[in-house]
């Protein structure tokens, strides 16, 4: 089971680093989706793969049936989803803005901060309008 | 409990909060903020005099003991740290008076910058590896938010190269967290310090040390893996881009630091010796990049790359006085790194542009404002007695010891091309006779008023701390060598965590 989710894990990381090295933020954006899944999942394999029990206790006895499940990378993972969300909608409003200000979803194309050679930032800023 | 150890942390956040609470009210907020950040200075240094006095402090959170729970530790490099943190926050608190307007408040400035701050806090004292995940990524949501904070079109388009790099920085040190994980079964610092001795597959532990080392590098800016960092940094409003300037990189490089002395110290011969040619490489780079570019701010963003190669030198060479050397670079650096971009804010107000070209003749107009530059210009160069020379004095004298010679040398020439780049600005902006007088640029800066009191304090107390930490170095250089001593002996560390073992 182990091999599998490691071949599994290993295909979902090509894939997201083909995604994210696309140079298009909404192939990044998919690529980053992918990565954390394939993350979450290494740490959950990281944390051994078993048919044990849930790590509960019963009403009547004190201590959990041996062999007992681990509960630490679940919690480790579920922490890591919420953060994961929270970054990814801030990822999809951060690009939407962008794509909305600087028109291209292409980053080769976005040269503002750092304008190609020849023409000054300030040339650059003088050309956009109502740069606030 | 021990509260001193947690109040660095939460402060910030219950700042956040309120300030959050308070959004109508821009007044307040800015009040609250110079009022809290007083009280989280004197905290920090209340804890930094503690520390320096009793040694390492614990808390074990919610009483959970380690290595079960999660364990806040301070040693004296987390307390140094930390109080430089404060010392930046508050520092940039009172120049955001001046610069932040109303705009930039309504968006939520303040309680971003509250977050950012308790988050590297959060990083400095945490004892626990996924703990530190967690802060890394409070730090990083902050530094998104500011980032972008002016909606700019240069910040936009900074603002998504950076997020993608440092996005996929954390997914490598989350994946390596995993690794470390399976391999040792635990997360807790000086728990992985004890069962790393006995795992015995050391290659694997190599190749996960590696997946760190890239980590962290790409958040320390590390060579080759720096390129996010001078196409963002010159972009958000002065504040802004002096506070992340200040602090991230060296949140990674604290990072890089913690975990290669007490985890990763079992095949040294690879790992740090890759970490010296990364060093020696970063401090070429970053000082040969600054030679390109002629706005002020860019000079300053790349030059960041160009120290962080001295920082990860000491750490590389892990000698006692190359570990004290990069402890006291990181103080001396934190402190003149944060400064200068303020400086260029102050410049930029009287010139209006941070495009060299469009500023001088400061040197006869500002006299006290050339002063002001040329403090901490001259110490991120190395002049002597000011605090870089004794920094970069320190790392040579023990790359010279560690028979690092190339390194030795590297250090050397960098710091003599350091000096270039500072002249160059000093040149432009202060000896040459002002240009002609052109429109002021659009932008952030626009409407300040230039010169602004609020401005020039934090700028001049910031001078004044480099100027004692050059002219009276003694108790720093202790102290960094206290941190070193810590950082070399992690039997202390784990003791004061574990308890008697």
């Amino acid at each position: 089971m182990e091999t599998v989710l490691a071949f599994l894990c290993g295909l979902m990381a090509a894939a997201s680093i083909y995604l994210m090295l696309s140079g298009n933020i909404i192939r990044f954006i998919f690529g980053l989706m992918l990565a954390t899944n394939a993350v979450n999942l290494i740490i959950f394999a990281a944390g051994r793969l078993s048919s044990a029990n849930p790590p509960l206790i019963g009403e009547k006895t004190a201590v959990a049936a041996e062999p007992v499940a681990n509960a630490l990378p679940q919690a480790l993972i579920l922490t890591a989803i919420v953060i994961g969300f929270a970054l990814l909608t801030f990822v999809f409003i951060l690009f939407y803005r962008s794509y909305e200000s600087l028109g291209t979803v292409d980053v080769e194309k976005m040269r503002y901060a750092e304008p190609p050679p020849g023409q000054s930032s300030h040339a650059e800023k003088q050309q956009e309008e109502g740069g606030l | 409990m021990n509260w001193l150890l947690v109040l660095p942390v939460i402060l910030p956040f219950g700042l956040a909060a309120a300030s959050l609470g308070l959004r109508g009210s821009f007044r307040t907020q800015q009040r609250l903020a110079g009022l809290g950040g007083m009280l989280h200075f004197g905290i920090c240094i209340l804890l930094l005099v503690r520390i320096s006095e009793g040694g390492i402090m614990t808390m074990q959170v919610g009483s959970w003991p380690a290595p079960f729970g999660i364990t806040l530790v301070a040693d004296h490099l987390s307390a140094i740290m930390i109080a430089v943190t404060a010392t930046l926050g508050l520092a940039v608190t009172v120049y955001a008076k001046a610069e932040i307007g109303p705009r930039l408040m309504a968006a939520g400035f303040y309680p971003l910058l509250h977050i950012l701050i308790g988050g590297v806090c959060g990083a400095f004292v945490t004892g626990d590896l996924f703990n530190l995940y967690v802060w890394f990524e409070v730090m990083l949501m902050a530094s998104f938010g500011l980032l972008v904070l002016g909606r700019e079109k240069q910040q936009f388009d900074g603002g998504v190269k950076y997020v993608m790099i440092n996005l996929f920085a954390t997914l490598l040190f989350i994946s390596g967290l995993g690794f470390l994980y399976g391999i040792t079964g635990t997360l807790n610092m000086a728990d992985l310090y004890l069962q790393v001795q006995g795992v015995p597959d050391k290659a694997l532990l190599t190749a996960v040390a590696a997946v760190f080392m890239v980590a962290f590098g790409i958040k320390a800016g590390l060579f080759p893996l720096f390129f996010w960092l001078p196409v963002s940094y010159h972009t958000p409003p002065v504040a802004i881009s002096a506070i992340l300037a200040g602090l991230l990189t060296k949140v990674g490089v604290y990072a890089l630091i913690r975990m290669f002395t007490l985890v990763f110290t079992f095949n040294m011969a690879y790992t740090h010796g890759l970490l010296l040619v990364a060093a020696v490489f970063t401090m070429i780079t970053g000082v040969l990049g600054a030679a390109a570019f002629q706005d002020f701010r860019r000079i300053l963003s790349i030059h960041i790359v160009s120290q962080v190669g001295y920082m990860v030198l000491g750490l590389a060479l892990f000698t006692p006085l190359a570990l004290a050397g990069s402890v006291f670079f990181l103080l001396h650096n934190m402190i003149v790194k944060t400064n200068l971009f303020l400086v260029s804010g102050i410049c930029r107000s009287f010139g209006g542009s941070f495009e060299l070209s469009r500023l001088g003749g400061f040197y006869g107009s500002r006299g006290f404002l050339a002063f002001l530059f040329f403090v901490p210009a001259f110490s991120l160069a190395g002049f002597p007695p000011l605090s870089g020379f004794w920094a970069k004095m320190m790392l040579i004298r023990a790359s010279l010891e560690a028979e690092a010679y190339a390194a030795a040398a590297a250090a050397a020439v960098v710091g003599l091309l350091t000096v270039y780049s500072m002249t160059k600005i000093w040149g432009e902006a202060f000896w040459k006779p002002a240009p002609a007088r052109q429109e002021q640029e659009e932008g952030f800066a626009g409407t300040v008023h230039a010169g602004h009191g609020w401005m020039v304090v934090p700028v001049a107390a910031l001078a004044a701390i480099t100027l004692i930490l050059g002219l009276f170095p003694g108790p720093f250089l202790e102290m960094a060598s206290a941190a070193a001593h810590e950082l070399l002996h992690p039997e202390i560390y784990v003791k004061a965590v574990l308890g008697g073992v």
